[in-house]
């Protein structure tokens, strides 16, 4: 027969509680870690797929001859691939331009032989080292070819990724605000264990128990409670996450970017139940030893 | 530091006072020779229990000198102090008994928090509470003891680690005059081999009944009075009117 513990921590009301209380934390941490993830993954998507990019727009000719515009789109491929700084130059197909517009102006009606007088548009490359003066390629460009436009996609880039980024800080806030809740709803749970069983721990103090002999048994029983919480916590995260990820999919629109979270991800998801158990763990050690070492 | 080779403890012009409240000893010197056995005795609220509580550590003077062992208290390492805890047994005067663990897990706790086996409990807890007259009650809970009962598991806790010093607080204070000198006649056994016994007492069959020195506190001084020593005329006036 295993003996009973000496201190009765298990019968504690904060036994009950707790774990629910950390569960309830993990899930809005985990919420807020994965929206971390997510949100970080769609910034450097963006930025990979438009940094190092300029999409230069070339009028249709005055004359709305399509050979007069294909000689404009020439001349100003010439001169962007003799700019200093620009990887490569390619015009956009025009079926490919006929494609993005589509769906306004209707299939049939972009076709190189009703032409129509349809801008061209080339797609560069730049070293994003090279730092290019925008400005100055630009105006380079409409003197050799007037109403020609460049666009570095940067303005909306930015902000995208700037919203993005204040989203992912009050997310990374959130994070730290529950952490610190975990901490002092440990702290005030241990507390009270301490003062129930004040008794106790005072005559086990005075029959030679180390701090240690007692912080043990409340150590162990924090993380007991703490994975209880945690791994329950988690289980919603995971729950949650699935079901907005599937609403997400259902979303029939190329306006969201598809989001998944990788498995590095999920394991960082699943890795707050972890944090959980050692937070509640040291937590609750650190407070019994500085409540002991206040005994002589 | 140590100090005083033979001397299991040593007080120099110890003071106590609780909070900001008054003093309650004053200027006690005293010493405890190993193997000696002393009683201690009294009025209620003369500072008995508060100078066995300086004894086992479980409080500090508000100034004077306190060694154990021949370590000195005050610059002992705090890491140090459980081994040196280790080797008090204490009897206090209400029990503290853990009420949701048998006579058994009671009797066996400085045991576990000295790091005991299972088999060095099972094999002298059971006997030592078959010594004390228990052996009926090994796994009752202190709730359904008696106070005498209560008492007697308090005891074996007390002596279950063979500690060098025993101190024991009213031991015999809800125990049969039988019983009580039953008890008696135990310290005296773990005195012969070597253990130095104080009990504090306001038993005074008890005191004239057996031949050891006593340790008196009126007024908050301490008096060393020899074994036999008469009780004066007024102790108990002088007791009643510390109480005043
Ligand atoms: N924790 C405490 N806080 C404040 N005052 C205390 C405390 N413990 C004891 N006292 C006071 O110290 C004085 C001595 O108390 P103590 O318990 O040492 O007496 P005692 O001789 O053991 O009495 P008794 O024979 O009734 O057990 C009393 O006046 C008591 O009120
Ligand atoms: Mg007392």
């Amino acid at each position: 027969m295993r003996s009973a513990p000496v201190l009765p921590l298990t019968r504690d009301a904060s036994s009950r509680f707790l774990p629910w209380l950390i569960a309830f934390m993990v899930w809005l941490a985990a919420m807020a870690l994965a929206a971390v993830l997510v949100l970080s993954s769609f910034s450097n998507q963006w930025r990979n797929d438009l940094t190092g990019t300029l999409t230069v727009q070339i009028a249709t000719a005055p004359d709305g001859q399509l050979a007069t515009t294909e000689r404009r789109l020439n001349r100003a491929l010439d001169i962007l691939r003799k700019s200093p700084g620009v990887k490569t130059a390619k015009p956009v197909p025009l079926k490919k331009i006929s494609e993005l517009l589509a769906p306004w102006l209707g299939r049939d009606v972009v076709t190189e032989t009703l032409g129509l007088p349809i801008p061209r548009l080339i797609d560069v490359k730049v070293h994003p080292e090279a730092n290019i003066d925008v400005a100055a390629l630009w105006e380079r460009l409409n003197k050799e070819v007037d109403g020609t436009q460049v666009d570095d996609h940067g303005a909306w880039l930015d902000k995208l990724i700037a919203l993005a980024g204040a989203v992912e800080a009050i997310a990374l806030a959130v994070l730290a605000l529950i952490s610190i809740a975990a901490i002092a709803t440990v702290v005030f749970a241990t507390r009270t264990s301490l003062t129930i069983h004040r008794d106790v721990i005072e005559l086990l103090h005075v029959i030679g128990a180390k701090d240690a002999y007692v912080a043990d048994q409340f150590h162990w029983h924090a993380l007991n409670l703490g994975l209880k919480g945690g791994l329950a916590g988690v289980f919603l995260a995971t729950a949650t996450l699935l079901g907005l990820g599937s609403m997400w999919t259902g979303v029939e629109s190329s306006l969201l970017p598809p989001v998944s979270l990788n498995i590095w991800q999920w394991a960082c998801v699943f890795a707050v139940a972890l944090a959980a158990a050692g937070i509640s763990t040291v937590t609750a050690r650190v407070t019994v030893l500085r409540a002991l070492g206040r005994m002589p | 530091m140590v100090l005083g080779g033979g001397d299991v403890i040593r007080f120099q012009n110890v003071g106590v006072r609780y909070g900001l409240g008054p003093e309650i000893l004053h200027d006690v010197s005293l010493r405890l020779e190993e193997g000696s056995f002393h009683f201690l005795t009294g009025a209620s609220g003369a500072g008995k229990s508060s100078l066995l509580r300086l004894m086992y550590l479980a409080n500090q003077p508000s100034r004077g000198l306190i060694s154990l062992f021949g370590h000195d208290i005050a610059t002992t390492p705090r890491r140090d102090l459980p081994s040196l805890r280790r080797q008090v047994g204490v009897v206090f005067q209400d029990f503290r008994l853990i009420d949701h663990l048998t006579a058994m897990e009671n009797v066996a706790l400085p045991l576990r928090v000295a790091g005991a086996s299972e088999e060095q409990v099972r094999e002298h807890v059971p006997e030592l509470l078959n010594w004390v007259g228990l052996s009926d009650q090994i796994d009752a809970r202190p709730s359904t003891l008696s106070g005498g009962q209560k008492q007697r598991v308090a005891i074996a806790r007390a002596i279950i680690a063979r500690p060098k010093l025993l101190l024991a607080d009213e031991p015999t204070g809800n125990v049969d005059d039988h019983i009580a000198i039953r008890l008696m006649h135990l310290f005296e056994e773990l005195n012969k081999i070597g253990t130095t016994v104080v009990v504090a007492t306001h038993n005074k069959a008890l005191v004239t009944g057996f031949a050891h020195p006593r340790l008196h506190l009126a007024n908050g001084e301490l008096s060393v009075l020899k074994a036999g020593a008469p009780f004066a005329e007024n102790e108990d006036e002088a007791d009643a009117e510390g109480l005043r």
